[in-house]
């Protein structure tokens, strides 16, 4: 059964993914490439983006108006599709990251109760 | 915001495929940076990303819109269709024959039988009755004194209102035609108890309901626009109504029709009805309706009504043999669509038959058409396509084939309810037949009920475990289509099964209407013109003013050129009820108290009887000069003499009988005995006194012409000779005898003719279906029977073989249906005349029938079997 060995490995949190788009995203636009590269490298390569999924995940924060997009060069001079982030993104991730610490939160609060 | 992405989405994917070929390059140029060559990099970067189409489709797909699948679904249908027309066509002109007969049908019952009244709170109206005394009536029409008691006494109604329909002589001031009209003289309450507001000016208040009142007249639309134009002003004008002034109150709207569409102008009751005919408590000439106080149940109103007429029997029932034994009540709805519900339901019930078959039928063809494709069908499977994604294209299929067909239904119903109303003038509320969108929302129903039948059987008989073994199985074996033929014979049977039910009720009804056709009248029908005419009482007040009149028409008739016979008659044969009178022999010891001796009245001139060729079988017909107040002979039936004089001689005898309905019965001598005739078709002969025309007792006649030559050629002559004698009096009803009869038999003819074409129909598919599959039995078993035929099988062995095999599913069904034609034909038992319903000779004509078409329609492919030759077949896999 492939499908559930993979999803083993590195299943994300449904909605997960957005939010850390959004993250990635705020301290200036970037292409596809660059947001899947700074997710893994700022979580020392544990979260792996599964690149198939970033795309239409991308195209779908920008149907919601989260982030906007702009053709423009990248630093190794290519042509690339640079993602922004919009004042409703901020808001968005704001809600995302609030929501999530709790969520972390009460899953510790639960873990920690079943220890103890 | 979906359906700008929606139509966007190609630009939107040759953006994501840039974006994506984007990506590569950086991540190719990643592993450049880490010493790999060009290729490898590229390579890598690919893997990394995985499948660019897989990303572009899921976002294509979520781009797309939910019905999109539907509609691809829908376009892959109707290429597959297309690729088989003749299957196409067919099924969709069976389901349109299906539909549309039900649609019709359906529209037909719901405008008439279960559309409320279009009357304020109709399910608080209902039509008030008596119990006839002969228990013969339970439902008769009301004698006004009994009306009067009721009235007064029960507390159960709001209100409640008598009438009585009548004719006038419309005539007009300045020389137009008169005309003769239907009327309705209705009490003041009656326009208020339905609840009906004029459509201009007013109806009648009590005081125009008054015997010494001016006489006021309202109107029908139809009459209002006809003969006046559609002027309002008419309103507070005189119109000439049997040569009395009448003023014009009101004008109703178009829409009403009550008592019937032929009524056209409403009076008031009280005004018109002389006030000694309103006390009788056994005179039933007239109808009352009643609107329920709120709360109040038909119950309790019958319940109160019905005493009121109990304790009027116990205290009148001595003097007045004639009075009911008790009263009775029916909701309005239920008493206007009375007569027609049983016909209008079976009639229904029919075309659900059809429409059951047609399904069947369709269902049968996609089943062997699944057959040929059972392979495309596995490998599909096999390669991934879902059950539900197969089952939704076989859906799909088949409501594209319904669809199709609901559509062209849909307009077959349409010109088939504008027929039907074109023909059946005679259906109670045939003016509010309509398709409506309740019709329109039923035929939608109806269509795709029937596409999940059509597609949900054969969709059941591919099960996950068939398409396996049809990816196993070898050409040579034909296991795995075993369990489809099973399906296939089943739903063969239930066709033939649905298809005798049909048969059998066509067969009855058919026989029914035969028998009706060819029931003796009693005298000659053929080559008999008549019509109708009626003296009004303002202009022919004496009795004797009325025999003069009738005797100078009678002169001038009969020298009418081309008339062989001219005879007068106030109600022919096959007319109807036409009026009886309570009589009394003065020989005889009294009839025990509560029973009476009842007899249709008629008046005829003396060559009436010769006329009609209706047989004198003993004694004389009174004569010429027996007229006015000598008037004192009366003949009578052989059916009277034999139930009122039964071993004795009628002749010299008298009746006695209260002609005039003033109190004062006088006693009529038997001179003559003449044959029995049918006062309606449908109806055993009635004992039937005649009194001479020219008593001028009767103000109505029927002028009855009878002639070698075409009869109808002396409809103007006798008209003109009517004019000739009064100018202002309008003829009516120009029938000849078989037209007049036919109208009371349409009834019959239409549901039996209906009925017939439904069962052929169903034959017809039945017989097709057959066909069907015994074909493909053979095809499948080509092999095999080469086989047989190698190893020295006879031909006729093989053909016997394979036609047992076809007829089997017949032969079931035969049985089911004939079972199940026996139960139904109870159900049509009232619809029956003359043919008890399980009538030995139908059943077996539908046994033969059927089998024969069913032989005949399997001898084909079972012959074609029975030809093979076994190199050839063996030769084919």
């Amino acid at each position: 059964m492939p499908r559930s060995y993979k999803s083993q490995k590195n299943e994300m949190l449904q909605g997960t993914l957005d939010m850390l788009i959004l993250r990635t995203l705020i301290t200036g636009p970037a292409h596809g490439h660059t947001i899947a590269h700074v997710i893994e490298r700022t979580s020392d390569e544990v979260l792996q983006v599964e690149q198939g999924s970033l795309y239409p995940a991308l195209h779908r924060l920008e149907d919601r108006g989260w982030v906007s997009s702009y053709w423009g060069a990248s630093e190794n001079n290519r042509k690339a599709k640079f993602y922004k982030l919009t004042p409703a993104g901020r808001k968005q991730l704001l809600a995302e990251t609030s929501r999530w610490r709790q969520l972390v939160g009460a899953i510790g609060r639960v873990l920690g109760e079943a220890q103890g | 915001m979906r359906l700008s992405r929606f139509f966007h989405r190609r630009d939107h994917d040759a953006n994501l495929a840039q974006e994506l070929d984007a990506h590569l390059q950086h991540e190719a140029d990643d592993y450049i940076a880490q010493g790999f060559s060009q290729e490898e990099a590229t390579r890598l970067a690919r893997v990394k990303l995985g499948s660019t189409t897989r990303v572009r489709e899921d976002v294509w797909q979520w781009n797309s819109l939910a019905f999109e699948g539907i509609l691809r679904d829908l376009s892959y249908s109707a290429r597959t269709l297309l690729r088989t027309p003749g299957f196409a066509i067919m099924a969709i002109v069976v389901m349109a024959l299906g539909i549309g007969a039900n649609t019709a049908l359906f529209s037909v019952v719901h405008s008439v039988l279960l559309k409320p009244l279009p009357f304020a709170d109709p399910d608080r109206l209902v039509m008030l009755y008596e119990r006839s005394v002969d228990t013969n009536y339970p439902f008769n029409i009301i004698a006004p004194g009994v009306y009067a008691e009721w009235k007064k006494d029960a507390k159960s109604f709001q209100s409640m209102a008598i009438f009585g329909s009548g004719s006038y002589n419309l005539s007009g001031d300045s020389g137009q035609l008169p005309e003769r009209i239907e009327a309705v003289r209705a009490s003041a309450d009656f326009f208020p108890t339905l609840g009906i507001k004029p459509a201009y000016g007013r109806v009648f208040d009590s005081s125009d309901d008054q015997p010494q009142a001016e006489a006021t007249v309202v109107l029908s639309w139809g009459l209002w626009k006809r003969r006046f134009g559609g002027n309002p002003s008419i309103i507070g004008t005189k119109i000439l109504l049997n040569g009395s002034r009448y003023t014009v109150i009101g004008i109703m709207p178009a829409w009403f029709a009550y008592p019937d569409v032929q009524t056209e102008v409403w009076t008031g009751f009280h005004r018109e009805i002389p006030p000694k005919d309103l006390t009788a408590l056994d005179n039933h000439s007239f109808n009352a309706i009643a609107r329920l106080k709120p709360g109040v149940s038909l119950e309790q109103a019958l319940s109160e009504i019905d005493n009121i007429s109990r304790h009027l029997r116990e205290q009148y029932g001595a003097n007045l043999p004639a009075i009911s034994l008790g009263a009775n009540l029916r909701l309005l709805l239920e008493d206007v669509i009375h007569d027609f519900k049983t016909p209008l339901y079976v009639l229904l019930a029919a075309t659900d038959c059809v429409l059951l078959i047609a399904c069947l039928n369709v269902a049968n063809l996609l089943i062997a058409r699944a057959t040929t494709r059972r392979k495309e069908v596995a490998i599909r499977a096999a390669l991934g396509g879902s059950r539900w994604r197969l089952l939704r294209e076989q859906l799909s299929e088949t409501l594209l084939l319904c669809a199709a067909g609901g559509s062209l239904g849909l307009v077959l119903a349409y010109f088939a309810v504008r027929w039907l109303v074109g023909v059946r003038q005679d259906i109670a509320r045939e003016e509010a037949i309509r398709m409506d969108w309740v019709a329109i929302v039923f035929t939608v129903g109806t269509t795709l009920l029937s596409a999940l039948l059509a597609g949900l059987i054969p969709a059941f008989s591919t099960s996950g475990k068939a398409s396996l073994l049809a990816l196993q199985e070898s050409s040579r074996s034909h296991t795995g289509a075993q369990g489809k033929t099973r399906l296939r014979k089943l739903l063969l049977s239930l066709e033939v099964a649905l298809t005798v039910v049909l048969l059998i009720a066509a067969g009855l009804l058919l026989k029914s209407y035969e028998k009706l056709r060819s029931s003796d009248m009693g005298c000659v029908t053929d080559n008999v013109l008549t019509m109708r005419l009626s003296l009004p009482e303002t202009k022919y007040a004496e009795t004797a003013q009325r025999a003069a009149f009738f005797e100078e028409l009678l002169r001038r008739l009969r020298s009418l050129p081309g008339a062989s016979f001219a005879a007068l008659v106030n109600v022919v044969p096959g007319q109807g009820y036409g009026g009886d009178n309570i009589v009394t022999i003065p020989e005889h010891p009294p009839v025990p108290p509560g029973q009476v001796q009842i007899a249709r009245r008629r008046f005829a001139d003396p060559g009436y009887f010769a006329a009609l060729e209706i047989p004198l079988v003993h004694g004389r017909i009174f004569t010429d000069q027996e007229r006015v107040e000598r008037a004192d002979k009366v003949v009578i039936s052989q059916l009277l003499a034999r139930d009122f004089f039964p071993n004795e001689d009628p002749i010299g005898k008298h009746l006695v009988v209260d002609l005039n309905l003033d109190g004062h019965p006088r006693p009529y001598e038997v001179v003559g005995i003449v044959g029995d005739t049918r006062y309606h078709i449908s109806e055993p002969p009635q004992p039937m006194m005649y009194f001479s025309m020219s008593s001028g007792v009767s103000r109505r006649a029927v002028i009855v012409l009878r002639s070698h030559q075409d009869v109808n050629a002396l409809a103007i002559p006798a008209q003109q000779v009517v004019e000739s004698l009064d100018k202002d009096l309008p003829v009516a009803y120009v029938l000849t005898l078989n037209q007049l009869i036919g109208a009371s038999t349409i009834e019959a003819s239409f549901t039996s003719t209906l009925i017939l074409a439904f069962a052929t129909l169903s034959l017809i598919l039945a017989s097709v279906g057959l066909y069907g599959v015994l074909s493909y039995l053979v095809e499948q078993r080509t092999s095999e029977i080469g086989v047989r035929i190698a190893l020295g099988a006879q031909r006729d062995q093989v053909l016997r073989l394979m036609l047992f095999d076809g007829l089997r599913p017949a032969l079931i069904g035969l049985v089911i249906g004939l079972l199940a034609g026996a139960a139904a034909s109870q159900l049509i038992r009232r619809m029956l005349y003359g043919v008890r319903p399980l009538d030995t000779a139908t059943f077996i004509a539908v046994a033969v029938v059927l089998v024969a078409v069913a032989t005949f329609s399997c001898l084909v492919p079972a012959w074609h079997a029975s030809r093979l030759d076994p190199m050839r077949a063996l030769r084919v896999e």
